[in-house]
């Protein structure tokens, strides 16, 4: 294989050069939301896109999310690909009713005559001192809901590549991008155009201890916790999920078989989070393996904390799933 | 100052050609000549849960026959009768009110999207199909239709926001019908007339009488043409009334008096749009006899082709989730397909 040329990049630079790429590429992809074009978004992802391509495909919307997500669908319907920016992921809520209702219904309700190619993107996550309701993770509501996929890259090499095909994807994607990784991660990027499959889980450390599973943001704090632990001697594997829906179970299931103990990771609140998904389809798949059981790291059952000085509390870091990792190991 | 209400019938105006009235009258009747035989077919047990429009011809119809063969509309579950004059063929909305799902695919070349249930949430996603058109150089035009209950919610707020701000080529009609199942306009609104809100968002508003067929099609058609043109989007509020109950599990009698039903009976827009071709001499009981029997003959011929119907498979249930299939929904379709439960499957 010809090795690409790579550049460091961060995760903003990534999915901005994605955009790009796509805009060049094919007529029909539009980029729109709120403060996107002359700003290029707050977090800057989509800098310089309306300069290139000009107020027609890159453009600003009232400030309305529902009325974002019902422009997209329609956009879709008559043939375009619209990649509708989201500010933050908190403020999908306005927007839950298109997307509950239609976006991931349309497909099904037509019995195949309408399918809507839209890329859905927004922020998620915690751990950069936002305010109140710019820090959460919805993505088990996404996933909860049929019709739609969800992607949530853990680093802009992967992001670049998964949200290509996302765009090039037949069917809506949710694509959730890592506030804590919009800057704070940055590595080797190819340059050019690459997609990368949606559907596809990655090991990304072996290890025979146990299997640490997650996703976005919570990949670098496994990583974190496994080079602790495997200084103490314990080798861990870590799963990168990437995409939760459709969930690549081979994977998940191969590697839980392999250790014999789980613990999953995610910074949602607990309960009805993405973690119970994974939890229930290791009982169901992998039962006669598992040595201990599987455990939750996660946020709490409230609302993730605007308040600075405790809010780390809230957001799973590497001494809690060490904690979660001991508790595997003695069980 | 009251918005004026366009008319013509009231005044004895006879503002079309012949043809075009004729047609109009046509399409008309066939509408409510379904609403008959659809609530008829309820009643056996032969359809599910239905809307009906009667009372609402003029305003459905006015609306579809405006737009040319390449626009399209979007339109709420009220609007069968917007849907047959937009072509859809008889026997695909028979199989949608039969929740069969052979008539939840809309044919290809019929310009028409299914009808929408959570109310309001067309009118953005209209807005959007309409810029699609200008995006791929169609000149399509977008009509979506609405209720006055449903102009409450935000999402019909966001969209004509959206069409004005967006220069959309889009016509938006409210079939104010002065009730959302029992709730009255009173108590939905405190405005007098809808259409004073397109002011509001930048765009025209006109108040037509929703029961007069010559008001809502010349007006629809000026809507049509000044979006064709690139003057954006219209408001176009018509004034008319649900004969019939909400849906066919409603009961009207425990909201709204006898008295008020039977006055609004007496402004039929069928009925008048008949008197005024009667008057012409382009219309009589035989020609009304003639295109009955045709109807009727139509019906017939429909409703055997969904009796043609295959049988709802089972495994049609997992069926066009995702363009193509997911392990979960694979794993599904296998098992029901074999007639199985997917727990059973294992
Ligand atoms: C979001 C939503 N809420 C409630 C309903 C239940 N519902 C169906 S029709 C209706 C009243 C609608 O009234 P209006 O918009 O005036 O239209 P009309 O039925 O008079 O044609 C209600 C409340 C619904 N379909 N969707």
């Amino acid at each position: 294989m010809v090795r690409e040329r790579t550049r460091v990049l961060n995760l903003v630079q990534a999915v901005n050069e994605a955009l790009d790429l796509a805009l060049s590429r094919d007529e029909r992809v539009l980029v729109f939301g709120e403060d996107v074009g002359r700003l290029g978004g707050v977090f800057r992802v989509t800098e310089g896109l309306q300069e290139k391509y000009g107020e027609r495909r890159v453009f600003d919307t009232p400030l309305a999310e529902s009325g974002i997500l019902g422009l997209a669908i329609g956009l879709a319907m008559g043939g375009m690909r619209p990649v509708a920016e989201i500010q933050f992921a908190g403020f999908l809520y306005p927007a839950l009713d298109q997307i509950l209702s239609h976006l991931g219904r349309w497909r099904h309700r037509s019995r195949g005559r309408v399918g809507l190619p839209v890329v859905v993107r927004a922020p998620y996550g915690g751990g950069v001192h936002t305010p109140e309701q710019h820090a959460d993770s919805p993505e088990a509501l996404l996933g909860h809901t049929p019709g739609v996929k969800v992607v949530i890259p853990s680093s802009p090499e992967r992001a670049k590549g998964l949200l290509l095909s996302a765009i090039e994807d037949e069917d809506p994607v949710f694509f959730l991008e890592a506030i804590k990784l919009y800057r704070g991660a940055r590595a080797e990027v190819p340059e050019g155009y690459y997609t990368l499959p949606l559907g596809k889980a990655r090991v990304l450390k072996e290890g025979k201890a146990a299997t640490l599973i997650g996703y976005g943001g919570m990949v670098e704090v496994m990583l974190e916790a496994a080079e602790v632990a495997r200084k103490e001697g314990v080798e861990v594997m870590v799963v990168d999920l990437e995409t939760l829906v459709p969930l690549d179970e081979e994977t998940l299931l191969e590697a839980v078989r392999e250790t014999g103990r789980a613990i999953v990771v995610y910074e949602a609140m607990r309960t009805g989070g993405f973690g119970a998904e994974i939890a229930a389809r290791i009982a169901e798949g992998a039962i006669d393996y598992l040595q201990a059981p599987v455990l939750r790291v996660a946020g709490y059952d409230a609302p993730y904390p605007p308040f600075s000085a405790i809010e780390h509390l809230y957001r799973p870091n590497a001494r809690r799933v060490l904690a979660a990792l001991r508790k595997a190991l003695t069980y | 100052m009251k918005p004026q209400v366009v008319q013509y019938l009231n005044k004895g105006e006879f503002p079309l050609g012949e043809e075009e009235a004729l047609r109009l009258y046509r399409a008309m009747r066939r509408a409510r000549f379904f609403d008959e035989k659809a609530l008829t077919l309820q009643r056996q047990g032969r359809l599910g849960v239905y809307a009906p429009f009667m009372g609402q011809e003029a305003a459905q119809v006015g609306v579809a026959l405006a737009l040319g063969e390449g626009d399209w509309v979007v339109p709420s579950y009220r609007e069968s009768a917007m849907l047959l004059a937009k072509g859809l063929p008889l026997h695909t909305l028979i199989l949608y009110w039969r929740a069969h799902p052979a008539g939840w695919r809309f044919p290809e070349g019929v310009r028409a999207v299914n009808p929408y249930i959570p109310i309001a949430t067309q009118i953005p996603q209209a807005v959007g199909l309409a810029l699609a058109g200008r995006y791929r150089g169609e000149d399509w035009v977008v009509a979506t239709s609405i209720g006055d209950g449903g102009t409450s919610k935000g999402d019909f707020h966001e969209g004509l926001n959206f069409a004005a701000v967006l220069g959309a080529p889009v016509v938006f009609l409210v079939q104010n019908n002065g009730y959302a199942i029992s709730v009255p306009r009173s108590r939905q609104m405190k405005v007098d007339y809808l259409a004073r809100r397109a002011e509001g968002y930048g765009m025209p508003g006109v108040v037509v009488d929703g029961n007069d067929a010559f008001a809502v099609y010349l007006e629809a058609k000026k809507a049509v043409e000044r979006a064709r043109k690139g003057e954006g989007p219209t408001l176009l509020e018509a004034l008319t009334y649900r004969l019939a109950p909400h849906t066919t599990s409603d009961d009207p009698s425990r909201y709204r008096p006898k008295e008020e039903e039977e006055a609004w009976r007496a402004k039929d827009p069928i009925l008048r749009l008949r008197k005024a071709l009667e008057e012409r001499g382009l219309w009589d009981q035989e020609r009304e006899q003639t295109l009955l029997e045709a109807l009727e003959e139509e019906f017939a011929r429909e409703l055997a082709l969904t009796d043609q119907a295959p049988e709802p498979r089972p495994e049609e249930i997992v069926e066009h989730v995702y363009a193509e299939m997911g392990p979960d929904q694979r794993r599904a379709f296998e098992a029901l397909k074999r007639g199985f439960h997917l727990e059973e499957a294992w």
